[in-house]
């Protein structure tokens, strides 16, 4: 990838679900190696934003989305792209953990199995890597072969960011990622996001604005759909342009 | 009467309704049950469970039901495989390739509705008229076909209501990391296995008490089936058969066909509790 090109880059977007318009002409450039995180009321399309990145909003029901969305230069909307291989780049770490339903070593292992590494010793060396990353190898490396549920929600939520790692991806997405964690577990993920910045880019989509405060770089304002600001955290934060935003960062509205 | 007092009444009402419906029903399994163990019990032998009938077996003499107890184990397991090997797949391909809500997804879950309503004396009907068909004549085989298919809707249909318990987190994982639906399916079927267990010994269940469905399709026959092509006894059948019997030792052998049956389902359930719960420990 030559350097100084955005991984992603959103064009003209337009989602439009059961007839409701959800996005509405998105244009974007997410700052490589920095965390993004895309905030706004309920219901402004936030999470759509973040799934239409992986092409997940494929999932539901009679949805047209117009536009694109270039990842690394290439359309992931393009007629002749391939699924798969586009979501191999971009991890996701959802809402709630959740662990698939196999052992500790197995759920970080699943990702590079599927893309064909069978040598044993290499997937213990990736499991091993990827929990040290997440600082739960201590904790975990004697039961290994253990149920994942066997966890706790915190730790749950650190092996699921292990196992998105494991395949290797260029990009992070971050689904309000800590709404169901205590205090210390966001805090531990809070910071292993913002260690991981250096290594990937980063998009979050959260609720919490202290969490937008604390965590990022740049911040995007979405509101009924449409991108009402976007910039570095300090300026959306402290010196907003627009009254809306002004309002929500204030707490007016949520 | 003060709203409380009032409140706190229609809570009692609720409870003692329920109750009632609990007694109603376990009464009634303990009464059927305590009635098959009675009457059955007696005439329960190791002759019953290893020979099969001899001349004069159906007017009181001689024998056993060796003949229908192998053609109901053959039969239900022959069928619920092969409605599991048939069924699991129509289901993940209807839940993990066909869009929800597209029509073809709803069409096939209505017509999975009304095959699981349908009874199995139309599945024999239908069945019947493929055999005659095919040129099959009344077997093991036809009996397999009639049975399959009315079992088929069942394993998707149980399948089916456990998917749509699954929170699509899973399915999105999988996603992103980069897997395809196929590899996916896998995940989902392995995170749903203990519930498949249960959709199969439903199937099972219903495979191996039917009647209607083997009555024009399987045949009877004395002897233990050995070729698909046979006619074959089953269980159901022997206790139609020998209930029938104005003998009162031939009605005692019907009750003791039932008990055998019931232990036979029996056995069969406490297997596949004991598989699930040895394949819960992933379970979230």
């Amino acid at each position: 990838m030559p350097t100084g090109q955005p991984h992603i880059q959103i064009k003209d977007l337009n989602v439009i679900i059961e007839g409701k318009p959800i996005l509405k002409n998105i244009n974007l450039e997410v700052p490589n190696n920095s965390i993004t995180s895309i905030i706004g009321p309920s219901g402004c399309g936030k999470t759509t934003l973040l799934k239409t990145l992986n092409r997940l909003v494929d999932d539901s029901a009679d949805v047209q989305v117009t536009g694109s969305v270039l990842v690394n230069g290439e359309d992931i909307y393009a007629p002749d792209a391939e699924v798969t291989h586009i979501r191999k780049k971009m991890g996701l770490l959802s809402q709630r953990p959740f662990p698939l339903p196999m052992s500790i070593f197995d759920n970080i292992a699943y990702g590079p199995k599927i893309h064909g590494v069978r040598d044993r010793k290499k997937l213990h060396a990736i499991v091993e890597r990827q929990l040290k990353n997440v600082g739960l190898w201590q904790e975990v490396k004697d039961r290994l072969d253990a149920s994942a549920t066997k966890l706790s929600i915190g730790q749950q939520q650190r092996l699921c960011l292990a196992r998105g790692l494991a395949v290797e991806p260029e990009i992070i997405l971050g689904d309000e990622s800590t709404s169901a964690l205590d205090p210390i577990s966001t805090q531990v993920i809070e910071d292993l996001l913002v260690q991981l910045k250096q290594d990937y880019t980063i998009v979050l989509v959260t609720h919490i604005l202290r969490q937008a405060r604390r965590v990022s770089d740049y911040i995007v304002f979405l509101c009924d759909g449409e991108v009402v600001e976007f910039g570095p955290s300090q300026d959306v934060l402290l010196n907003p342009q627009h009254e809306i935003t002004k309002q929500y960062v204030k707490g007016f509205i949520s | 009467m003060s709203a409380i007092k009032r409140r706190l009444r229609k809570e009692k009402i609720a409870r003692a309704c329920m109750l009632t419906a609990a007694i109603i029903i376990t009464g009634s399994l303990f009464f059927i049950i305590g009635t098959i163990v009675w009457k059955g019990m007696p005439y329960l032998s190791l002759e019953m469970l290893t020979q099969t009938p001899q001349g004069g077996f159906y007017i009181g003499k001689e024998g056993g039901i060796l003949n229908a107890i192998l053609g109901s184990v053959y039969l239900a397991s022959l069928s619920t495989l092969l409605a599991t090997v048939i069924g699991v797949p129509i289901c993940i391909f209807l839940n993990v390739y066909v869009k929800k809500g597209s029509p073809l997804s709803r069409f096939s879950k209505l017509l999975f509705d009304v095959l699981f309503g349908v009874p199995s004396i139309v599945y024999g009907a239908i069945a019947f008229s493929i055999m005659v068909w095919l040129g099959i004549r009344a077997s093991l085989l036809g009996g397999v076909i009639t049975i399959t298919l009315l079992t088929i809707p069942i394993v998707v249909r149980t399948l089916d209501e456990l998917i749509q318990t699954v929170p699509n987190d899973l399915r999105h994982i999988t996603a992103s990391l980069g897997a395809t639906r196929w590899e996916g399916a896998k995940v989902l079927l392995k995170y749903v296995k203990p519930g498949l267990m249960t959709a199969i010994l439903l199937a099972f269940g219903r495979a191996i008490g039917d009647v209607a469905g083997v009555l024009l399709t399987t045949g009877f026959s004395d002897n233990i089936p050995i070729y698909l092509d046979e006619p074959t006894a089953t269980l159901p059948l022997a206790i139609f058969f020998q209930l029938s019997s104005p003998i009162p030792e031939v009605q005692g052998r019907a009750y003791a066909s039932a008990l055998i049956l019931t232990i036979i389902i029996l056995l069969i359930v406490i297997c596949t509790q004991y598989l699930a719960s040895k394949q819960k420990k992933n379970r979230i």
